[in-house]
């Protein structure tokens, strides 16, 4: 008995430090290129950004756990009523994916002039995971390009789009 | 005790040898397919399986039988986006590719964005307009596609300007039209679109003009109908300030409009100077004979 608890421990202790050891993605953005009238403000641009990679984070736990309502914070319109679907399919199949970001490298590419849209464009190192009834079935390395539109909500920037582009 | 263990350690130790998966095998996926569009995956092997296709986009998952083709109908798998493809045996092997789902090319959906709802006519890139351009199943169109943008004014002028879509979005500015009223202005693209509509209203008071007269013993002043610089009779209520000095003394008055026109009495006071104004905008200045 005490050994089994001493196991636990070690693998409870291990779990910890692997997902304590996760690594942060590496983000690396590209200097804006805007056509339109309005200028885009530094610290606009940064939190749009910032808002945006956290979405990454909640989609993760949203697809992992199968819970539409962690997509709340982050997610709006079509992508937020894409994803939440996909979570009811997992559901029902009895799956889960686990979706890892390494590297991002993002550009804003389009500002509306009434400043109610960002557009950018992000080319994403992820590592996707599927699991049945929990038990792992594969685990693919991705390398993929995005197109995500935001909108402002009344905090953060909100994901209205988001949709992987072939290259 | 022990079984416990070696259960843990086995459930460690099959999550840490999962496969690197690699494209193909005896799998054959498409690279890509449009949205919605029929397709079908073959696998290789034989006995039962599950084949799997995963994304953000959305999740599917059929029994197969190993080595044979599976089809998926029209409709069957719509969200673009990058999709996971795994096939699974009974043995637990693996096979995995991917997929990537393109939009539609057709456009289906114009999301318009026009701002302001309202504002002075004759105003230099007043209005402007943005589109996204999505496919019938909510996908942004990606591909460079031309959109018109039209602004018709009330009198039914109307400018127009094509501008083609990047990264799915196009937006252009346009001048607000010199005739207060309503302006649709329209989005269209591969035979889609969308209106908004815009109201205009008169700008600034422009030749602000007033004329004096005695009345008894004041000074009645009277502005002609105020206009904008384009004709556009500046609405009632506006205000229009009359301001008399005279001897180092000076009174003001504000007046709404009534009517297109601004009239007030004031002191006739003999040499005093008499000037009117809307906001910013000056009019012309009397100096009252003694």
């Amino acid at each position: 008995m005490r050994v089994l608890k001493a196991s636990l421990l070690l693998l409870a202790v291990a779990a910890t430090a692997a997902t304590m050891a996760v690594a942060q993605p590496t983000v690396r953005v590209e200097p804006a290129h805007l056509e339109t009238q309005r200028p885009l403000a530094d610290e606009t641009a940064k939190a749009a950004i910032r808002d945006y990679l956290e979405s990454w984070q909640s989609m993760d736990a949203a697809l992992e756990q199968n819970r539409p309502d962690l997509l709340d914070a982050d997610f709006v319109g079509d992508a937020r009523d894409k994803l939440s679907e996909t979570i009811q399919e997992q559901a029902k199949l009895g799956i889960r994916t686990h979706y890892e970001d390494r590297a991002h490298d993002v550009q804003i590419v389009f500002y509306s002039p009434e400043g109610l849209s960002i557009e950018l464009i992000d080319t994403v190192d992820y590592d996707t995971q599927l699991l049945d009834h929990d038990k792992p079935q594969a685990k693919q390395q991705v390398h993929a390009r995005y197109i995500v539109v935001l909108t402002p909500a009344e905090l953060r920037w909100r994901v209205r789009v988001l949709q992987a582009q072939t290259e | 005790m022990k079984a416990a263990r070696a259960s843990l350690l086995a459930g460690a130790a099959a999550f840490m040898a999962l496969p690197a998966f690699a494209q193909g095998g005896g799998l054959t996926v498409p690279k890509t397919i449009e949205a919605g569009a029929a397709f079908s995956i073959q696998s290789s092997g034989s006995g039962k399986g599950s084949l799997y296709i995963v994304g953000i986009g959305q999740a599917l998952k059929r029994d197969i039988q190993l080595g044979e083709t599976t089809w998926f109908p029209v409709g069957s798998l719509y969200n673009a986006g990058h999709y996971m493809v795994v096939v699974t045996g009974d043995g637990g092997a693996a096979e995995s590719g991917s997929l990537d789902v393109v939009p539609e090319s057709k456009p289906a959906d114009l999301s318009f964005l026009a701002r302001p709802s309202r504002l002075p006519v004759g105003l230099h890139d007043g209005i402007t307009g943005a589109v996204y351009v999505f496919d019938a199943y909510k996908n942004l169109i990606p591909a460079s596609m031309p959109v018109e943008f039209a602004l018709a004014g009330p009198s039914g002028e109307t400018q127009s300007r094509t501008v083609n879509t990047r990264y799915g979005v196009a937006w252009t500015a346009l001048d607000s039209t010199p005739k207060q009223g309503t302006d649709k202005f329209v989005a269209r693209s591969g035979g889609v679109s969308s209106e908004r509509v815009i109201g205009q209203v008169p700008g600034d008071p422009c030749g602000l003009k007033m004329s004096a007269a005695p009345a008894g013993k004041d000074v009645r002043l009277q502005t002609d109908p105020v206009r904008d610089c384009s004709g556009n009779a500046v609405p009632d209520g506006t205000i229009v300030t009359f301001t008399e000095a005279y001897n180092g003394a000076q009174s003001t008055v504000d007046v709404p409009l009534k009517r297109g026109i601004a009239q007030v009495e004031m002191p006739a006071h003999p040499g005093a100077t008499i000037t009117v104004a809307s906001g910013v905008i000056l009019g012309n200045q009397i100096r009252w004979g003694r």
